[in-house]
């Protein structure tokens, strides 16, 4: 989330697409519901199904799954052509007035530079006009047909309430209801928030959704405002931490990257990552990379990371591919290429797509490692259950560990929710029988491989018995020193780069905050956004201050917010170029003539002149993108592609399927339906239920009990059409596999209309398996097709075809 | 510790204090002590309190544990009851279906309590102590990187990867275990990492 959770009651319409908050974040939705009973805000839910959201809705518009970006470039050209645009914004904070290179162009569905061979793009033309001043060229009058906003008002052009009606089946008269009530918050006093979920990544395109939605925020200027933003609610509790501290194939904590094999060097990797300013004056924050970088190292590696040996740089892994992620990993398994693999705390049996194919790559493995409070469908891949896991364990060779591991109730430490708040927790249970926390399992683990290396030696041991291990008790690092170090400390007095004879900190100390950085091995810093988590005012995630000065909603005492305890990015983008609120009512922070000051901390230096310096600080241009550059793989602008598996083609661009960036591996293709196929003509999409959390409270009595059985739901339309009863049996099945589940037939699901055609929808709810205390049942990742993002592999599992027929269902 | 006075024992101290009173002053005396000796005490007054974070989804509500027994002084404690933290600026004391269930989390029977190896071709789990898991998850781990550990590529460039062994972080541990974890699987040079912020 760029706000928070509490935040939302500042706004004047909620926009949930791509999401269902009422039903999976109840007590966020719950600011929603005080948004609409204290201010009088509007909520406006766009989802094919008409969800608990939608109930409470005071206008819904129905939608095809997997067609958000033409419903969203839609929007966006109704906001171009009624002059709804926050022009001030614009002009000043996007890049709406760049120019862009010549040789960039959008035709049928492709931008320039396609390679068809590798599904990529040479991204070369995709940037601006280098002006010899070395700047990027600007023309602040908009007039030159090369700028930004001009490609981007001809990009946009044939997304007309017509063509979004026959692409996404939403009603034209509906789709202009929206689009009219978005557009009222171009008004510097009217602002909207965008709440979305995986109904928005889990697509072929899902970055493209979300950026589709964060451009149409910045056109209505409502990007750093109070009751604004771009507001992911993360699915897990701490999903937000995972990905910030980086566990991922091609990051580092903070979101540095790792380097690729192309960078044999410290200097060559630092070269593409200096980040100078694309404009005068701008702040340009990535070019304090380094500082981040070493410091991170120490971290990792203490007194054997030095400036002589380039601060370890040789013992980060070197990529030679983009990423090696989950999809990734499970095609190498099933090419045999894998020969162990670990899993903690997840479930990917159940969470990844194609689910025959994952039985058969986990039979390809020698050994399988499993940590996890429960007994999880993964941990027993091998074991026969009939027709839920319908495999011989005799024929499966892998080896299969499974080690129990604490709760959350037994556990301490921090988690970092979706509005970026690091919130300290304690623990109050005794973990049951043997069960250990991951800290100790995951000491464990380090402590005897470096013993082994210690003892026989082996390949390249460096990385593994020098990497900074001085805790108390090196069996158990405890969460506190873990916290510390993710902050970091000076190894040497750290001064003040401005006055220096003013100290930051002295050498053993905690570091106030990432300013104190430096690239010379005198501070340590695991994460650097985190930096100010713990410093010698102690720990700040553990503060529980409920204050909340003239209640913006900001409660800046309460737990630690990174980056630096801000609670609104980019907010000094809620005051205009002279540095006023747009609207006095949503004050944030404003220039007093000779600092930012307010009641959050300013993402800006605090003495940055407004005029000079633009708000996104971490852009070298200074101000938001509209036109991406090179940034993301599929393109500058989003375009509509439907997902692979579409019961119609293109019809903005016949020539293309699905996304044309987006990687698929051999034998995966031959694996999808046709396009419009008859085999499977029905429009199938996953979801979560409020009465279950993923795969974990089907071992929870009362959950299991409030909803014991899987379940397919369909419209009375199609239930009529084939024959299928309320709660009578069917048997679902996709090019991939096959299920069966009880029928629930509502109105919640309507057929649409889409391209002159009925386009059916069946909904799979995804919290079934075969452990726990529920009734055995299937998930939806036994159908979904194995495809992800083109930009971050997150699996196609919202848009895919199926067949159903009723049948006569199992003997009772 | 994190709870300095539990609000539940003060709140029982002073309500029993008031009983006693009023009783007293209309001359019961003895009545009132068998009065008051056959009443259950309140089932929390003699619990722990200790604040958690509901472990489901990125809303992270405040929750307070009650447990028999307190952990910090080296006792067994079982948590026995479990509810919305009312001072929290998000939740401000509800909690969702999921989250209202919490205890029959923490209690589940498929909790699991010792490790286990399922060997080659078994269809079952077989007890084994941590020491043994523990040294055949190594074993398993240097065998495998010593055997297949890439340390140059073709161009002569350090690369020092691992690609035959991967992981697949949680979601729900803390940041502490993320950075811990963090450490150990990029130190032993594994790139198939990977964590569940896509599912």
């Amino acid at each position: 989330m760029t706000n928070s959770w509490t935040d939302i009651k500042n706004t004047d319409l909620v926009i949930i697409m791509g999401g269902n908050a009422a039903e999976a974040h109840p007590c966020g939705f719950k600011w929603v519901t005080e948004a609409k009973a204290n201010r009088g805000a509007k909520l406006i839910v766009v989802d094919p199904r008409f969800t608990r959201s939608a109930s409470v809705a005071d206008f819904y518009a129905p939608i095809r799954q997997g067609t958000d970006i033409a419903f969203l470039l839609g929007v966006i050209n109704y906001c171009i052509q009624n002059d709804k645009v926050q022009w001030d914004y614009v002009k000043a904070f996007t890049n709406a007035s760049y120019i862009v290179k010549d040789g960039f162009a959008y035709k049928d569905g492709l931008f320039t530079g396609y390679d068809e061979e590798k599904r990529d793009y040479d991204k070369s033309t995709w940037e601006y006009v280098i002006g010899p001043d070395g700047y990027a060229t600007v023309d602040d009058t908009l007039a030159n047909p090369r700028c930004v906003w001009n490609l981007l008002k001809e990009h946009v052009s044939v997304y007309t309430p017509e063509m979004v009606e026959r692409i996404c089946g939403t009603p034209k008269d509906k789709f202009l209801k929206v689009a009219e009530m978005i557009s009222e918050c171009s008004s510097p006093t009217k602002v909207m928030t965008s709440m979305y979920a995986l109904g928005w990544t889990q697509h072929s395109k899902g970055s493209q959704n979300i950026r589709s939605m964060a451009m149409l925020q910045l056109i209505l200027g409502n990007i750093g405002m109070r009751g604004g933003g771009m507001n992911a609610l993360r699915g897990h509790s701490n999903i937000q931490g995972l990905t910030d501290i980086g566990l991922m194939s091609n990051l580092l904590p903070g979101y540095l990257t790792l380097p690729t094999d192309k960078e044999a060097d410290l200097e060559t990797y630092m070269s593409t990552r200096g980040f100078k300013p694309l404009r005068p004056n701008q702040m340009s924050y990535w070019q304090n990379y380094r500082k981040f970088f070493v410091s991170f190292q120490k971290a990792m590696w203490g007194t054997a990371a030095t400036p002589q040996n380039s601060f370890a740089y040789d013992w980060l892994p070197k990529l030679d591919l983009p990423g090696y992620d989950m999809l990734r990993a499970f095609e190498l398994m099933n090419q045999g290429k894998m020969t162990g693999y670990f899993c903690q705390g997840f479930n990917p049996l159940l969470a990844a797509p194609n689910r025959k194919k994952l039985t058969d790559s986990l039979s390809k493995l020698k050994f399988l490692v499993t940590m996890d409070p429960l007994d999880t469908e993964t941990s027993r891949f091998w074991e026969n259950h009939g027709e839920y896991n319908d495999v011989d364990p005799s024929q499966i060779q892998t080896e299969v560990i499974q080690l129990p591991s604490t709760c959350f109730a037994e556990d301490e430490g921090s988690l970092t929710n979706s509005s970026r708040w690091l919130q300290w927790h304690w623990p109050g249970g005794t973990p049951p029988g043997e069960a250990k926390n991951d800290n100790w399992i995951m000491a464990q683990i380090h402590m005897r491989l470096k013993e082994l290396y210690r003892k026989e030696g082996g390949k390249f041991p460096d990385p593994i018995v020098n990497l900074d291990w001085a805790y108390a008790d090196p069996n158990e690092p405890t969460a506190e020193e873990l916290a510390k170090e993710l902050n970091g400390k000076a190894l040497a007095t750290v001064y003040d780069t401005a006055d220096p004879t003013k100290v930051l900190a002295e050498a053993g100390q905690q570091l106030p905050a990432f300013a104190a950085l430096r690239d010379d091995g005198s501070t340590t810093c695991g994460c650097w956004i985190f930096s100010g988590c713990f410093n010698e005012n102690g720990n700040n995630m553990a503060r529980r201050d409920t204050s909340d000065p003239d209640e913006t909603g900001a409660y800046s005492k309460w737990a630690f917010s990174w980056p630096a305890n801000r609670r609104i990015l980019y907010n000094r983008a809620s005051a205009d170029v002279n540095g006023k609120p747009w609207d006095p009512s949503r004050k944030l922070i404003e220039w007093d003539g000779a600092k930012w000051a307010g009641y959050d901390v300013p993402d800006i230096a605090p003495t940055a002149k407004p005029g000079e310096v633009g708000p996104f600080i971490m852009n070298p241009e200074g101000v938001s993108r509209l036109f991406t550059r090179g940034m993301m793989r599929d393109g500058p602008f989003p375009a509509h592609y439907e997902p692979f598996e579409s019961p119609l083609g293109n019809l903005v661009a016949p020539n293309i399927r699905g996304n044309p960036a987006a990687r698929v591996f051999k034998g995966d293709l031959e694996q999808f339906a046709e396009t419009a196929s008859e085999e499977f003509p029905y429009a199938a999409t996953s979801y979560r239920l409020t009465e279950h959390f993923h795969y974990w409270t089907k071992h929870v009595h009362v959950n299991a009990v409030l909803q014991p059985e899987f379940f397919v739901e369909i419209s009375e339309e199609l239930a009529a059409e084939k024959g299928i009863t309320g709660g009578g049996w069917v048997h679902v099945w996709s090019k991939r596999g096959s299920i069966e589940a009880k029928a629930l037939v509502t109105k919640r699901i309507k057929p649409l209309i889409c391209d002159g055609k009925p386009v059916h929808v069946i909904g799979i709810p995804l919290h079934w398996g075969f452990t726990g205390a529920a009734r055995k049942g299937f998930g939806p990742n036994s159908l979904t097709p194995f495809v992800g993002d083109a930009n971050i592999e997150t699996p196609e599992y919202k848009a895919f075809l199926v067949n159903i027929e009723p049948i006569a269902g199992p003997v009772a | 510790m994190n709870v300095e006075l539990s609000r539940r024992q003060f709140l029982g101290a002073v309500g029993a204090g008031a009983a006693a009173t009023a009783l007293g002053s209309l001359g019961f005396g003895e009545i009132e002590a068998a009065h008051a000796a056959a009443i259950r005490p309140f089932k929390l007054v003699s619990t722990t309190e200790t604040r958690n974070t509901c472990p489901y989804c990125s809303v992270a509500c405040g929750v307070i544990m009650y447990s028999k027994g307190d952990r910090t002084k080296g006792e067994r404690a079982e948590i026995i009851h479990l509810e919305g933290d009312t001072d929290h600026p998000t939740n401000r004391g509800t909690l969702c279906p999921k989250g209202a269930a919490l205890l029959g989390f923490v209690n589940s029977e498929t909790r699991l309590k010792y490790p286990m190896i399922r060997k080659p071709g078994s269809d079952k789990f077989e007890r084994v102590s941590w020491d043994e898991a523990l040294d055949r998850v190594v074993r398993l781990m240097k065998d495998d990187r010593d055997a297949n550990f890439i340390e140059r590529n073709d161009a002569g460039v350090p690369v020092n990867r691992w690609i035959t062994t991967g992981f697949l972080a949680a979601s729900a541990t803390t940041n502490e275990t993320a950075w811990e974890t963090y450490k150990v699987v990029r130190s032993a040079g594994m790139l198939v990492f990977d964590n569940q912020a896509r599912v």
